[in-house]
């Protein structure tokens, strides 16, 4: 090329300039561990699916979802909800209302009719499955997923376990209940009910290629009550049990219980609903001792349920009862204080916890109990090679979500063990923090709340209390996610490079960094809302 | 089933892009087929916020002008850095002549695009603050006066940067330069003098004068955008931290520049015609010396001993900005 006078060089971009060489560290994209994700005990990808669902591709949210747990509409309305008392919002606002979005899924999935296929292979192998609580249900739905053949075996004559003999219908409508269980029945899982497994060994024999029990926690703790001849004492799981397939049980028009558990409070505030003038619960601790979850507490007080906190039952007699107050000695016990109270009392209805009935292990000795619950190893499997088991009657906390969360795992386990292969082991990671978060970049936006209903209202009838979100609510709410350690595809990196040197591949594709020409000023990392970049050493 | 519009937006418009968002309500610079006006291979320094807050705003004045846009540059490290020869990063019709007569440049391309008969060609110029407030002043005011149709973009690093941290007439008081040495009963540069050239650019009553930072994109995209919508002289100040000069991480650049805003130390508002109509308000209050801690250039201030007297001094000037430009909202 002819050059102007003086000119020796021609001109060029310098993009033949690789910049790069000056760094030393470079960013890299990473999906951190979202403190929902970490806490939430079904191990649901909870960002995940808030993402997904924040541009109203609800059905795709859905069926994330219920990769982990098939439940969300019921999940939506049970579930004590860890993810919230763990997300990173509330150190900004209020944490996002996680649960209220989930339940909008499941509600919206079950208003659309949206189906879970069937597996697209059978293996041929064959799993029992004994008891059809949510521990039961959510191995077998992830076992038929794999293309197992499942047998679910329940003693009584409808699936549910304790979401339907526990868990009164004001909190959990059983229409949602037996959708959700439906969907699990259409995709092939076999139902056995009213049928009672009294040794579980019988059923290898039978030919099933391994067992899981689930059987759950079902008979009461009982504590001696002294009492006068005609005095009603029963208990809490009898009555709500006997509640729900349609006996009512002879409560009287003053009712106590007695504990400070979640059964405890649905059971008094059954009592309310079935026309006790009174409803009082006694609790020997304080009510920041008392298992029951604070919302429900609340819940229960608002319907006028009186609560005698620091109390003990000593008598109770045809119509009336003492009880003793307690004091807390300076280790914080309560003991007793010889102040003693006379309440009317028609019946008194013991809600002191529930124990696991081994009945059905026969007489085989090779499976281990440990201190009241089955003694499982880090696989679900009990001491007998082929038995898992999970939920209630193993350790761990007793809550739908949990038991899930066995089910879904003892699942992975099973399916390994027929196989004969190994489940990868995930390496635990640590939530991302508040701190890591760069939370310039989120918008202002406190959280949109449940309606409930009035608590006038609600004692005449067992509607269901706690209202859903609709669908721009819940919008709202999935979109105050931060997406804790997960790239949302705000573009921040994209545009605050001064060097030009990350690319955009598009929606969902993320980004990419030039490492011809970053120079590893380390801004993109700094202004990432989510904290999903990380610079790593060159050197 | 709810048809409300759903207006919130998780980031809204505080990051640069936002999926949520509908394509013409995107920024600029979250659009992969941007102009990248400063290209890739530049040789400024790491982290360095003149070679973002120059991309962000040639970027968005070549959407607003459909690509028809001549940028004359002064010297300084805008123009060091992005075309040693015989390279050059500009993807722009780019000028270059001295450092104290861009305005006069781009004086000079405005009137040969109206000879030639061209009106949809527009002009900017640009320069650091050394070219703009000091070298180039009088060329700058006299473009002012005349009321030439350019956009003059200061991109201000807050001293003469290309030749070794210098004190300019933009230099802050209290901050340690090459000229101003944190010596003496006084370290630092001096309180009192100095100039605040927006306000300057106000009183030639211009069509339009507004300040910006590279901490909020969207709103020196709006302002880009708007000044191309007018004709006659426009100024727009941009700050634009400088990790070597200011001694600060290079991570931390936007992060200064977020901090310089909510501590009201540089106030970001809008003039038409001479007289401020808007100012963009503060949304996390922030002390001075969350700013200045971050640059070495102040650290004098905190060591061997605090000296409270003049971070005191530094949060009135704060303060002051904060009602004169009604920075705290309602
Ligand atoms: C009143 C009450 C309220 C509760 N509220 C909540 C709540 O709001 N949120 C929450 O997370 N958790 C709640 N829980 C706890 C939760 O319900 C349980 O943790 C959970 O249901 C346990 O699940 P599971 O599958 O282990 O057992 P279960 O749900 O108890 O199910 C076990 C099933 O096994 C069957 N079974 C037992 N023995 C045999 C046998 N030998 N052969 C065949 N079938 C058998 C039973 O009939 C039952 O259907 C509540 C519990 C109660 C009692
Ligand atoms: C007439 C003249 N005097 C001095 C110089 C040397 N010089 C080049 S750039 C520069 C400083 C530029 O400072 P500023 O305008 O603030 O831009 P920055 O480099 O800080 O971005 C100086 C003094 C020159 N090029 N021309
Ligand atoms: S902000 Fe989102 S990702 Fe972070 S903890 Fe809360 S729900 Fe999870
Ligand atoms: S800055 Fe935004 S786009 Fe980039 S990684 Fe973080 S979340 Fe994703
Ligand atoms: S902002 Fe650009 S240059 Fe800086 S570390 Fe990130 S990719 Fe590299
Ligand atoms: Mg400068």
């Amino acid at each position: 090329m002819d050059k102007p006078y003086a000119i020796t060089l021609s001109v060029g971009s310098s993009l033949a300039n690789h910049t790069g060489s000056w760094r030393v560290e470079h960013p890299e994209y990473v999906n951190r561990m979202p403190p929902c994700n970490k806490a939430c005990p079904a191990g649901e990808n909870v960002q995940n699916w808030l993402y997904i669902a924040e541009d109203g591709s609800y059905e795709q949210a859905w069926r994330e979802l219920i990769k982990e747990n098939p439940f969300p509409a019921i999940m939506g309305r049970v579930c004590y909800h860890p993810c919230q008392t763990a997300c990173n919002r509330s150190f900004l606002d209020e944490a996002v209302g996680i649960n209220s979005v989930e339940r909008f899924l499941g509600d919206h999935a079950l208003e659309k009719g949206w189906k879970i296929d069937p597996p697209e292979h059978e293996t041929g192998l064959a799993v029992l499955v004994i008891g059809a609580g949510p521990a039961g249900l959510s191995a077998a739905y992830q076992l038929r997923r794999m293309g197992h053949q499942v047998v679910v075996r329940d003693a009584t004559h409808q699936p549910g376990g304790m979401m339907r003999y526990g868990i009164p219908k004001y909190r959990l409508p059983r229409e949602v209940l037996d959708a959700e269980i439906n969907r699990i029945k259409e995709m092939g899982v076999i139902f056995q009910l009213n049928t009672r497994v009294d040794d579980v060994h019988d059923a290898l024999e039978e030919g099933f290629d391994a067992v899981f029990m689930a059987i759950g926690a079902q008979l009461s703790k009982r504590t001696y009550i002294p009492a006068g001849e005609s005095a009603r004492i029963l208990d809490a799981i009898s009555v709500l049990h006997h509640f729900e397939d349609g006996q009512t049980p002879m409560l009287g028009r003053k009712v106590v219980i007695y504990g400070g558990g979640n059964t405890a409070m649905d059971v008094a505030r059954t009592a309310k609903r079935l026309g006790a003038e009174e409803a009082i619960i006694v609790y020997r601790r304080t009510r920041d001792k008392a298992p029951a979850n604070d919302q429900e507490i609340e819940e229960a007080l608002e319907e006028g349920i009186l609560i005698k906190w620091l109390s003990t039952v000593k008598y109770m007699g045809e119509d009336d009862m003492m009880i003793e107050k307690m004091a807390l000695d300076e280790k914080g016990f309560p003991q007793p204080t010889g102040e003693f109270e006379t309440l009317e009392a028609d019946s008194l209805i013991l809600a002191l916890g529930q124990e696991v009935d081994f009945s059905l292990l026969g007489n085989n000795v090779d499976l281990d109990v440990k201190s009241g619950v089955m003694d499982v190893d880090t696989n679900m499997m009990t001491t007998h090679p082929g038995i898992f088991a999970g939920g209630d009657m193993v350790e761990g906390d007793r809550t739908v979500t949990t038991s899930v969360g066995h089910g879904k795992k003892a699942a992975k386990y099973i399916d390994a063990w027929l196989r004969q292969t190994k489940v990868e082991a995930k390496e635990e990671k640590d939530a991302v923090a508040f701190e890591d978060l760069n939370t310039w970049y989120y918008t202002d936006a406190p959280h949109a709340v449940r309606e409930r209903l009035a608590a006038t209202r609600r004692v005449y009838d067992f509607s269901e209390v706690v209202q859903g979100l609709d669908e721009s609510t819940a919008l709202y709410e999935a979109r105050r996610c931060m997406s804790c350690g997960n790239c949302f595809e705000c573009d921040n990196c994209f545009g605050v490079c001064p060097d030009n040197a990350i690319k955009k591949l598009g929606p969902g594709w993320g980004y990419e960094i030039d490492l011809d020409y970053c120079k590893g000023c380390g801004i993109c990392v700094s202004e990432c809302p989510a904290s999903a970049i990380e610079m790593v050493s060159d050197l | 089933m709810s048809t409300t519009q759903i207006k919130f937006y998780q980031v809204g418009s505080f990051a640069v892009g936002n999926r949520l968002l509908r394509e013409d309500e995107r920024s600029v610079q979250s659009d992969p087929e941007r102009t990248n006006a400063l290209t890739s291979g530049h040789r400024a320094c790491q982290g360095c916020g003149e070679a973002l807050g120059a991309r962000y705003a040639l970027d968005a004045a070549m959407r607003a002008t459909n690509d028809q846009l001549i940028a004359v540059n002064a010297t300084g490290c805008l123009e060091v850095f992005s075309t040693p020869y015989p390279e050059s990063s500009w993807r722009v019709a780019w000028l270059h002549s001295l450092f104290g007569n861009a305005p006069a440049v781009a004086t000079g391309v405005a009137a040969a695009l109206k000879a030639k008969g061209n009106h949809t060609t527009r002009v900017v110029a640009q320069g650091g603050d050394g070219a703009t407030v000091d070298i180039g002043f009088g060329a700058l005011s006299g473009m002012f006066e005349r009321n030439d149709d350019v956009l003059y973009i200061c991109y201000d690093n807050e001293a003469y940067m290309n030749t070794g941290v210098q004190r300019s007439g933009a230099t802050p008081p209290a901050a340690r330069t090459a000229t101003t040495q944190a010596v003496g009963a006084k370290p630092g540069n001096v309180f009192g003098q100095g100039k605040y050239l927006p306000k300057i650019a106000m009183a030639h009553d211009i069509p339009y004068v507004a300040t910006a930072t590279i901490a909020d994109l969207r709103d020196l995209e709006a302002k880009v955008e708007r000044a191309m919508t007018m004709h006659g002289s426009r100024y727009l100040h941009v700050l634009v931290p400088c990790p070597l000069g200011w001694g600060s991480a290079s991570c931390d650049t936007i992060k200064i520049a977020r901090l310089a805003t909510q501590s009201g130390l540089f106030p970001v508002f809008e003039a038409i015609n001479g007289e401020v109509v808007a100012s963009s308000k503060i949304r996390k209050k922030v002390s001075v010396e969350e700013y200045l801690k971050l640059q070495t250039r102040y650290s004098h201030l905190f060591s061997p001993q605090r000296n409270d007297e003049v971070i005191d001094h530094l949060q009135r000037i704060a303060d002051k900005n904060i009602e004169r430009y009604e920075l705290m909202g309602e």
